[in-house]
């Protein structure tokens, strides 16, 4: 019972340990791999990245219109319509741009990068590199990582940017808010910070996500349940970190 | 070689829109209020009470924001607190003794400072002190001022 509790112990931190190093490694080979196998890393960013531009620009939309909406109705309790801007600014560049655009991330990317190398790994393809002098963390767990965190930021300002549009559309459009106020109040309040303070969360958030992704994956069990295990599990624990680590910002920047 | 050429057009098309968010985001939501400061000369002015002005609170003159607040400190020799701001340079004609007073925009907005032309010849310049002054209104002294003179009044009659 005592030794149980003493081996799972051991193992947590074994695992955890194995992790740090882990990301040591990515780290330590991500120049090399920005220098010299930049056309590796391009294709990552393609499938990361310019393939999700689609589900992040239309989610964006909808929950720009979503902030229009509840701004608009609560904020004409006090007769303050005219900043539904401000408020959708503020919500979407702070929060929910990073947040949503790293959770749908993590769905539509992470998951594609955790059973692609879960499957590459039951298939003994990682194995075969070894075999042939290539190390597949170099060849392929580096350019993932790298283009999963190229990608998150770009995403994220997609996301608020096209968010604007929809709150746009749906107060100044639809509800009829005066569009000088909407832009200028937002001009007035948003400061450049604010907006550092969102693209320093996506980068972090893009880091975590694609971190997760990939460790995942190149920890498999590489049978067609562990595959699939793994990707469950890096959805469920990006979106649990990125949560965690949104609150740990928000309240250093404050 | 097509299909690799389609990637990068792709990952290139993508990268070029989420530089255009950001150039969006910085230059179109977070305006610089209509003062970039480049080019400005600065003044201070001094309160008895300045409520809760902040560094980088305009200043304003019939509305018009000409300038932004830098420093708000206390001074220990003269108790009271130094309030200095910068002026756009091209408002290089506001007459010296203009009066300067923190006002707030609106009912539940920011406090500002708003400047009131004089009628001097001589015109602020970098350094110089405005004169007439006035604090911002704190709404428990006007409260307070109020329930005084109602009971002044009660007792008087």
């Amino acid at each position: 019972m005592i030794r149980d509790l003493w081996y799972t112990l051991v193992e947590f931190f074994r695992t955890f340990g194995a992790f740090q190093l882990f990301f040591l490694r990515l780290l330590t080979n991500s120049p090399s791999i920005l220098l010299h196998r930049f056309n590796l890393v391009v294709k990552q960013v393609y499938n990361a990245g310019a393939l999700s531009l689609v589900i992040i620009m239309v989610c964006g939309l909808f929950v720009g219109g979503v902030l229009g909406l509840q701004g608009y109705s609560s904020l004409s309790k006090f007769n303050a319509e005219d900043s539904v801007g401000t408020f959708a600014a503020f919500s979407l560049v702070k929060e929910l741009g990073p947040v949503i655009t790293a959770l749908l991330f993590s769905g539509r990317a992470g998951t594609a990068l955790a059973s692609e190398i879960g499957l590459m790994k039951a298939t003994d393809q990682l194995s075969a590199m070894e075999m042939m002098a290539i190390d597949p963390l170099r060849r392929v767990l580096v350019p993932r990582f790298l283009g999963g965190v190229i990608s998150m930021p770009l995403l994220a300002v997609v996301f608020s940017t096209i968010g604007l549009f929809g709150a746009h559309l749906v107060g100044v459009n639809m509800l009829g808010v005066d569009a000088g106020a909407f832009w200028s109040q937002m001009q007035t309040t948003l400061e450049p910070k604010d907006i550092y303070e969102g693209i320093f969360k996506s980068f972090v958030f893009g880091v975590v996500a694609s971190l997760f992704a990939v460790w995942e994956g190149y920890n498999a069990i590489p049978t067609a349940e562990g595959v699939g295990r793994a990707t469950t599990r890096t959805v469920v624990i990006s979106a649990i970190s990125v949560l965690i680590l949104d609150f740990m910002i928000t309240a250093v920047f404050m | 070689m097509q299909q690799t050429r389609a990637v990068e057009v792709g990952t290139g098309l993508f990268v070029a829109l989420g530089m255009a968010a950001i150039f969006f985001l910085t230059t179109q939501t977070a305006g610089s209020n209509n003062f970039s400061g480049a080019d400005s000369f600065s003044v201070t002015a001094r309160f008895d009470n300045v409520g809760s002005l902040k560094d980088k609170a305009p200043v304003s003159m019939s509305g018009v924001t000409i300038g932004r607040v830098t420093s708000v400190v206390f001074d220990p020799a003269s108790l009271d607190a130094v309030v200095t701001f910068v002026i756009d340079s091209q408002y290089d004609r506001i007459p010296e003794d203009s009066d300067a007073s923190i006002l707030t925009s609106g009912l539940l907005g920011s406090q500002y400072i708003g400047l009131q032309a004089g009628g001097s010849e001589f015109s602020l310049e970098e350094g110089s002190e405005i004169q007439f002054t006035q604090s911002a209104i704190v709404i428990e002294n006007l409260i307070s001022k109020y329930l005084f003179n109602n009971d002044s009044d009660d007792e008087s009659e």
